[in-house]
């Protein structure tokens, strides 16, 4: 188990923990930025305005 | 309700609940003198009933419906009523020991009644009890409009429902008994923690199944937090309550965690629960319920995506904030309250995105109590993550901690924040899911509306009063270094405002009956007629009419 000292572990946890946050973060703003989802989501947003008349089903979805 | 199954599914159930019979009868004579025991023959009873139930409607007519046609309503219904039930409940015994504190000659004498069993029947049986029946009615509503398809299966959902209800029957009951595994949101003992796993599971997949369903190509932001919720809790669940019974005929177990990994194991868990259970679920009640509720969609869709990530990813490292200045290593302690401090971002973002998608709508907000349940909840929200991120600073903490500041804390955040936007979403709810035009009164939902604000700001002011006094005066020392104050000094301090919260938290008590009043006579169709959808309806007699060869 030499090679899961304490130290070992904490200095992982500190530097793949930055990175890993700082990549995460980058993916999620380019996600949400990504022009080609920009109709994607305003659909999304508009669409619980009126959903209570039961699912969709293959006719009406077109 | 059970004419809505296929013959083939009252069969199903029917093994189902006998199995269940089995496992209860089981349970009560292995564990007979124990309070294992005692649970075994809720488990019997229980199954027993519904056997009669379904048992009862066994050799009704098949269902007529057209499943891919309408949603599945009846569980959501159960659920609601269930929450109002445990919200009754479970506030009614908070207010007992907040009395209890105040005049302890109030707990009579029982060894059920004492402090220490009671209290966490107050915290499960409001946190598990009605916030987890109404996150998961609630879910089941959300889930399945903003994928516009039923819900991927007719048993499922009356597992979910009603096996997550037995859990909580057997915690609530096994603290009354004196089980508990001593984790603090986490009591419950092993047996109950398996069972709780297998309808968790049985939930997730419902959940992705019904996803999958789906006829909108992208899945609606609330649906993230609802699943997130799911998720994390399952693995917080699982982890935090690893261990070892001591007998397999008894309830007593002993954690697989001990000393300061056991504190750490359980504040990821203790404030993860805060997080996933009483932070993310909701925020997907809010994120459906208020654009639905004012007509206007969601004031920025992509911020409501960057604080779902940003709140997902800071809140699983900020447990250790609730461990400063012990044995915990000094870093992981400053990785807490770093977390906690930038967790402030994504939770104003939440906050904001809800109060902006209002802007220019505050007439509704006035007119509509309902709406302002909801308006209410996002500002509480904003203020109890703000002195979150605040309470979570060391120096800050080392005033605040084991005071009851953090009673005020958590009371501002479960009664402002949760109890307010859940009381605003189930009155959305409730009309859709009865179809009712509106609730019964709509002087009621103004009664709720104003005893509720009036009792959590009574509540919230007097803790923050006491916890400030108290932490002040367990810090004054005298000239010559010794402490000034003893115990019984803080005690008598803090005397009326245990008082003044015992009031507060009556205002809000009454508020919650005169709600469950208000939504049984809904439910009931007092003085109004049912609404009438242009949707197939569950008999073929009721189907709209078609001309015929026109």
């Amino acid at each position: 188990m030499m090679g899961l000292s304490h130290d070992t572990v904490v200095g992982f946890a500190k530097s793949f923990g930055l990175f890993y946050l700082i990549a995460l973060s980058i993916g999620i703003c380019v996600y949400v930025f990504w022009p080609r989802n920009r109709d994607r989501f305003r659909r999304a947003k508009h669409s619980i305005m009126d959903d209570e008349d039961g699912p969709l089903t293959g006719e009406d979805r077109q | 309700m059970i004419t809505r199954f296929t013959i083939a599914e009252r069969q199903a159930s029917l093994v189902l609940l006998l199995l269940m019979t089995l496992a209860g009868l089981a349970m009560a004579a292995a564990g007979a003198g124990d309070a294992m025991g005692v649970h075994g023959f809720i488990v019997l009873f229980a199954s027993l009933g519904l056997i009669f139930v379904v048992g009862g409607a066994l050799y009704d007519p098949a269902p007529t419906e057209d499943r891919s046609r309408a949603y599945y309503d009846d569980p959501i219904k159960v659920g609601i009523v269930l929450a109002m039930i445990w919200a009754v409940i479970a506030m009614g015994v908070g207010d007992w020991v907040a009395w209890m504190l105040a005049f302890p000659d109030l707990r009579f004498d029982g060894a059920w009644s004492g402090f220490g069993r009671m209290r966490p029947v107050h915290t499960t049986g409001i946190i598990f009890g009605f916030g987890g029946n109404a996150l998961i009615a609630t879910s089941f509503h959300v889930m399945q409009r903003t994928c516009r398809a039923r819900l991927a299966g007719q048993i499922a959902p009356w597992f979910v429902i009603l096996g997550y209800n037995l859990f909580v029957v057997m915690a609530v009951t096994g603290y009354m008994m004196g089980v508990t595994q001593s984790k603090e949101y986490a009591e419950a003992e092993w047996y109950a923690d398996i069972w709780l796993v297998i309808v968790w599971v049985v939930y997730f997949v419902l959940y992705l199944r019904t996803l999958a369903r789906r006829n909108e190509p992208h899945i609606y932001v609330a649906n993230w937090y609802y699943m997130a919720f799911i998720l994390v809790v399952a693995v917080l669940h699982i982890v935090n309550n690893l261990a070892v019974p001591a007998s397999f005929t008894a309830a007593k177990s002993y954690s697989l965690f001990s000393g300061v990994q056991d504190a750490m194991t359980q504040w990821w868990y203790g404030h993860n629960a805060v997080a996933f259970f009483l932070t993310s679920g909701f925020l997907g009640m809010l994120y459906y319920y208020l654009p639905k509720r004012a007509n206007r969609p969601i004031y920025s869709y992509r911020l409501s995506i960057l604080s779902f990530w940003g709140i997902t990813f800071f809140y699983i490292w900020v447990g250790s904030h609730h461990l400063h200045y012990t044995a915990l290593p000094h870093w992981v302690q400053t990785l807490g309250m770093t977390f906690s401090v930038m967790l402030l971002v994504p939770s104003w973002a939440s906050a904001g995105n809800a109060l902006m998608t209002l802007n220019g709508a505050w007439h509704k907000v006035r007119d509509d109590a309902t709406l302002r349940f909801m308006f209410v909840a996002a500002v509480f929200y904003g203020l109890s993550t703000f002195e979150g991120s605040f309470l979570a600073i060391r120096p800050v903490n080392s005033l605040s901690h084991y005071t009851d500041w953090t009673v005020a804390h958590v009371h501002a955040g479960a009664m402002g924040w949760v109890a307010l936007i859940t009381f605003g979403a189930i009155y959305a709810a409730v009309p859709m899911i009865w179809r009712r035009e509106t609730m019964y009164s709509w002087k009621m939902v103004e009664w709720h509306f104003w005893l509720a604000l009036a009792g959590t700001l009574i509540y919230v002011f007097a803790m923050w009063n006491s916890g400030i006094v108290q932490g002040l005066m367990w810090r004054t020392y005298t000239e010559g270094g010794t402490l000034r104050y003893s115990f019984l000094d803080t005690m008598i301090a803090m005397h009326p405002y245990y008082i003044a919260r015992g009031i507060g938290g009556l205002l809000f008590l009454a508020g919650a009956v005169i709600g469950f009043i208000n939504i049984w006579m809904t439910i009931r169709a007092v003085g109004s007629d049912s609404k009438v959808l242009d949707v197939p309806t569950e008999s073929e007699a009721g189907e709209p009419a078609v001309p015929v060869a026109e």
